[in-house]
């Protein structure tokens, strides 16, 4: 176990910029069969060929995913209450 | 009654439903033994009797189908029963009796709802499910459990009686109580598939779920995610198959899972709404409602229990060993729990649906059967929500509770039993995985499917690992915060409790005002009485001696000349 005066090489600053490139290099690996793997459209009928156009896995994964966060964001401006809101009134059991 | 054979049969839910009323009485030994070997019976028991098997008795004018062995009930009860064997070895050694007999009394009464052939029978075991869930709730013994038990009870009682309402409305309207698939056209049915739909935690009462089971003790919220929204799952799949408006009810559930558990910080409650999540891509699947489909939702039913179940282990083993439940307080305990972490990252694995996992051989059924009914806009809402499971449970959960910033927390893995029951569960989301055939084999309907084409493998990976990326590059918007989020439940935590306090206040002020007013007019009625009557009183003051003597004289004065004239 590693004492708390050396962390953990996931935690050193020095690492951050190899941890960003091995995911970076993942993500083009992943991207790499696209060149060779044909990608059938699910909805030929519909006259709906997106999905069978290239990268769309990808960019439609990142968007939608970045279109979430995004959007949990605006609600939580909305929704977000301290986490004892409902404990306030409680005639003070609970907590410390 | 059918053959012979029939006189033999014995709901196997009761195995487990009378086994847990044992457990208060065993001593240690044959208390581990019960709780292993009570499950192990049950599962025997499932597949004991043919499919076809009926056993009912009669009641009242009616004849109750305890037992009638489906395809879908008997796939249902399977996962049950596995379900409550790796809870029971899970809580072996940590959990009180209470909750552990409380939790199979639970698990017995959902594996009979999966073989009841008729809607009473199926109602009574529905009502046994509420109750044994509350005790598990209550069991953990924390005042916020029990708060969280009532408020649990009351979603349930009013989802019981929307079913008790609807069921015997259809037996008024049809004279029949067979359980078999309706369609939502008249009261009855709208009552019953609301009933079923609360359970499955359905909007617009979705928040039971994060609200209630979080707050269970670590080994209480892994039997109560297993149980309640897959039985309501079943009974959909049996009821409600192909019923349209399920779709958007489900494509709601997926996103709000998303959605909540994205903004959570608290760990179990993440993984809650996460059921929510993934019981709406169950819900969407039984709305298409075809062959295809309805074996997709019952998959994923199964791998789902296994792998939220393995989630939920891990993060009760954090609970457990730390004390703590909240992302804030968590992080880098990936050093000192590695047992811990690596099946929590197996479970997450799964639930995103990676290749080679049971989330990827059982989910692609639904999404390929939406494609196939050519429901384009559900089926690049239900691939945008696949993505949005790695991101909201497949990468938040591990990351935030075993990376992130090290928290200088170093716990060790939990004891022994607990640790074998993540690795049971472990290998079953990857055995399934690797091997669907198995699965594919007790779906109700015959799967003519191949999850494994490089097409799919490659387009899966590709969604998920940008998701994760997507993950990373918005990790700052994502900073954990100690908050909660509103939700419905507002209005019956906030909202109707304000609104009580407010009209107590008002009814008080207006008490205050009607009783100063009548007491003005008493004190008003006493003070004139005192005045006129009291010892200073004109009409009660006592008279000198001398005015006596002098009325006396005039009153007899008075006499004499009015008498003697």
């Amino acid at each position: 176990m590693p004492s708390p005066r050396a962390p953990h090489w996931l935690y050193r600053r020095e690492n951050l910029p190899n941890l960003w490139l091995i995911q970076i290099a993942i993500l083009v690996l992943a991207l790499l069969p696209e060149f060779f793997v044909h990608h059938h459209a699910h909805f030929p009928g519909q006259g709906m060929t997106l999905d069978a156009s290239w990268g769309f896995y990808a960019w439609y994964g990142f968007t939608t995913c970045a279109g979430m966060v995004a959007l949990a964001k605006v609600m939580g401006i909305f929704l977000k209450r301290p986490d004892h809101y409902y404990d306030d009134r409680d005639d003070g059991v609970r907590d410390d | 009654m059918g053959f012979a054979m029939t006189d033999l049969a014995w709901p196997p839910g009761l195995i487990l439903l009378l086994g847990a009323a044992a457990l208060p009485f065993a001593r240690e030994r044959l208390r581990s033994a019960l709780i292993l070997g009570l499950p192990a019976l049950t599962l025997a028991a499932i597949w004991w009797w043919p499919l076809g098997t009926l056993v009912s008795v009669p009641f009242l004018d009616y004849q109750l189908e305890l037992v009638r062995v489906t395809s879908e009930g008997r796939l249902f009860a399977t996962v049950f029963a596995i379900m409550a064997f790796a809870g029971g070895l899970y809580a072996l050694r940590q959990a009180t009796t209470f909750e552990l007999t409380a939790a199979y009394a639970y698990a017995g009464a959902a594996i009979g709802v999966t073989f009841a052939g008729d809607l009473i029978t199926l109602f009574i075991f529905w009502e046994l499910m509420a109750i044994g869930s509350t005790l598990v709730l209550w069991a953990a013994g924390t005042e916020g459990a029990y708060r969280a038990s009532l408020r649990y009870l009351l979603i349930h009682l009013l989802g019981g009686v929307l079913l008790m309402a609807g069921i015997a409305a259809w037996v008024a309207e049809t004279g029949s109580i067979a359980f078999t698939a309706m369609r939502p056209e008249s009261l009855a049915t709208w009552l019953i598939l609301a009933g079923f739909l609360i359970n499955a935690g359905a909007p617009p009462l979705s928040a039971w779920i994060a609200d209630a089971y979080p707050e269970a003790s670590p080994s209480g919220t892994v039997f109560l995610s297993a149980f309640t929204t897959k039985t309501a799952v079943y009974a959909l799949l049996v009821g409600f198959p192909g019923a349209e408006i399920l779709v958007p009810i489900g494509l709601y559930m997926v996103f709000y899972g998303i959605l909540y558990a994205l903004l959570e910080n608290d760990m179990r409650r993440i993984l809650a709404y996460s059921i929510v999540n993934q019981v709406g891509f169950m819900v969407v699947a039984i709305g298409i409602g075809t062959p295809l489909a309805l074996n997709g939702a019952a998959a994923h039913a199964f791998a789902h229990i296994l792998y939220k179940a393995l989630l939920l282990m891990s993060a009760g083993s954090v609970l457990w060993m730390t004390q703590r439940r909240k992302c804030t307080d968590l992080g880098g305990l990936f050093q000192s729990m590695p047992v811990t972490t690596i099946n929590g990252i197996v479970g997450a694995l799964a639930i995103s649906a990676f290749p080679f996992t049971s989330g990827f051989v059982t989910k692609s059924l639904e999404t390929q059967a939406a494609a196939n009914e050519g429901l384009a806009l559900v089926w690049l809402l239900l691939l945008a929500a696949s993505a949005g499971v790695f991101l909201h449970a497949g990468i938040k959960f591990p990351w935030f509770v075993f990376f992130q910033r090290d928290s200088g927390l170093r716990p060790p893995d939990p004891p022994a039993n607990m640790r074998q029951a993540m690795w049971l569960f472990s290998f079953l989301c990857l055995a399934i995985g690797l091997f669907p055939q198995v699965l594919y084999g007790i779906l109700p309907h015959p799967v003519d499917y191949q999850p494994y084409t490089l097409e799919h493998v490659v387009s899966q990976l590709q969604l998920l690992l940008f998701a994760g990326f997507a993950f990373f590059a918005m990790l700052p918007l994502m900073r954990r915060t100690l908050t909660i989020s509103l939700d419905f439940d507002w209005f019956y935590r906030k909202f109707f409790k304000e609104l009580l306090s407010e009209f107590s206040v008002r009814t008080s002020a207006f008490h205050g005002a009607l009783t100063g007013r009548w007491r003005g007019r008493i004190e008003r009625l006493v003070g004139n009485l005192s005045r006129h009557h009291g010892p200073q009183g004109t009409l009660a003051r006592t008279w000198p001696t001398g005015s006596m003597v002098l009325w006396v004289a005039i009153l007899l004065g008075a006499s004499l000349l009015l008498y003697n004239r």
